[in-house]
């Protein structure tokens, strides 16, 4: 939410959500953090975008946390459920790579398991509302935060170049570097004659680096695209129904004018809470559940809210798919292209 | 939505989880996976050896079964046999034990009444001689008679 004051503009929120908490060399030669989207610009090629690199860190690690606990005790009696769970997400991993992979390699179903996992993780930041851990950073005195990784170019990219860097690094340790060239140049204008090679040379050189690029491009940018694209959809539909944006909380503004104070919040979502928790236990059967939901939301905040939420909820549930499609297609993507890599053609 | 170092930074943090889930995490997973199907495969094999040998047991069991009829049946049989032997035996025995008491009671009894005959035949013979001497009052020479009292005698 844009903080309950209702002198940002839609377009403020909306660039506030967008920017990164980067740290770099001021203009003025100082080191710090980035306080606009102009001074982060100007830091240019040498700064880091800090929360970026904290949750995909903090994401990392919890992938090797949890995985670790089951690793470790891992037996083959009968499993726990949740080593029967990651079990599951392992056999799912080697399944896609035995199948996609024609080869053997001891290192390409670790690297799939990981990004799997880990992009995995990073996409499903997307689906903590998106006003939470900004608000609770800027509570802290941390002025931008962008809590999905995947939807910051530089993320995507440095994966999708360690992928790149791999793809070279197997094309030439199984083709040798006179077979990666050859294959570079030698295709797809193939001719038998020394003058046809020559004359082929460039041209298949052209086409040839054009899709040897297109791969890791192809792998970043699709998955910064669509994580980005989901981002900015839940930006703004939390910005349709955030009270203090003017189109909505009509009715609230009239009650407690500009400024809804904060325990009105709390008292809200303590009692949606509470109502859920009560048909948890079974106090409240699901039809009156829905009906006091349904009041709640009113007294709330006006059909607006209402709407905003069944949006949030409905694209919630949509990006479900898109997260675990995106991981898995950056995953079977880094697989094929290996494949490929450790192919002759 | 700058392009900066970060690229650097998670391509190198990428790498690190990458090595430390092929040094840490995938092997022991993988292996404790692979174990599991091995021993759910041999417990399977195991399954499907005992009940082939349930089943060929079974079969066994009925053989011997089947068998042990026969030779109770068998064994029945050479008793119904025996059964009759001995009861043909002891009736051959009796046949025969009667037959020899019967033939020893009439050698008897031929004996007795021969032995009777000859000595109502020699009284009367005595009876007769004496009833002679009676009745002639004369001794009669029974040396000289003795002919006439044999044939006497036949004739009673």
């Amino acid at each position: 939410m844009a903080g309950g004051s209702g002198n940002i503009t839609q377009s403020d929120y909306i660039r506030h959500h967008l920017q990164n908490l980067t740290f770099g060399q001021h203009a003025d030669g100082s080191w710090g953090l980035a306080h606009s989207a102009e001074q982060a610009q100007a830091m240019g090629f040498w700064a880091f975008n800090v929360d970026t690199m904290f949750w995909s860190l903090i994401l990392g690690i919890a992938f090797y946390i949890l995985f670790r606990t089951v690793a470790k005790k891992a037996n083959s009696g009968v499993p726990s459920r949740f080593q029967a769970a990651i079990e599951f997400i392992v056999e799912f991993v080697d399944t896609s790579v035995r199948e996609s992979f024609h080869g053997t390699s001891k290192f390409i179903a670790p690297l799939a398991l990981t990004l799997f996992v880990w992009i995995f993780f990073m996409n499903f930041m997307d689906l903590i509302p998106v006003d939470w851990l900004p608000a609770l950073a800027k509570s802290a005195g941390i002025v931008h935060q962008k809590v999905v990784p995947t939807t910051d170019v530089n993320a995507t990219m440095g994966m999708a170049l360690t992928v790149f860097v791999l793809i070279i690094y197997f094309s030439i340790k199984i083709k040798g570097v006179g077979g990666f060239i050859g294959e570079l140049t030698g295709q797809p204008f193939a001719s038998d004659s020394v003058a046809g090679k020559i004359v082929f040379f460039i041209p298949n050189l052209l086409l040839e680096l054009v899709s040897l690029v297109a791969k890791p491009v192809s792998l970043g940018l699709r998955l910064f695209g669509n994580m980005y694209a989901g981002e900015l959809i839940f930006i703004l539909i939390a910005m349709i129904f955030t009270a203090g944006s003017g189109f909505v909380a009509g009715g609230l503004s009239s009650i407690f004018g500009e400024h809804i104070p904060a325990w009105f919040w709390i008292v809200a979502t303590v009692t949606v809470f509470v109502t859920l928790w009560l048909n948890l236990k079974g106090k409240i059967a699901d039809k009156h559940t829905l009906w006091l939901l349904l009041a709640e939301m009113l007294l709330v905040g006006g059909m607006a809210f209402l709407g905003g939420q069944l949006m949030h909820f409905g694209w919630a549930i949509f990006h479900l798919l898109i997260v675990t499609l995106q991981a898995f297609i950056f995953m079977m993507l880094t697989i094929v292209y290996l494949s490929m890599a450790h192919e002759h053609h | 939505m700058n392009i900066n170092a970060t690229i650097i930074l998670q391509s190198i943090a990428m790498m690190i989880f990458v090595w430390f889930c092929m040094k840490y995490l995938w092997p022991p997973l993988i292996q404790a996976m692979d174990e599991r199907r091995e021993r759910i495969a041999e417990g399977l094999a195991a399954s499907d050896k005992a009940e082939k040998e349930l089943e060929a047991a079974k079969v066994q069991v009925s053989e011997q079964i089947r068998e042990a009829r026969d030779k109770a049946s068998e064994i029945i049989e050479q008793a119904n046999q025996r059964h009759t032997q001995i009861l043909d035996q002891a009736k051959d025995d009796a046949l025969s034990e009667r037959q020899r008491q019967v033939t020893a009671a009439e050698a008897d009894i031929a004996q007795a009444s021969n032995q009777a005959r000859e000595d109502l035949r020699s009284s009367v013979a005595s009876l007769a001689v004496l009833g002679a001497g009676k009745i002639l009052e004369k001794e009669i020479d029974a040396q000289a008679h003795r002919e006439l009292l044999d044939k006497l005698i036949a004739e009673i």
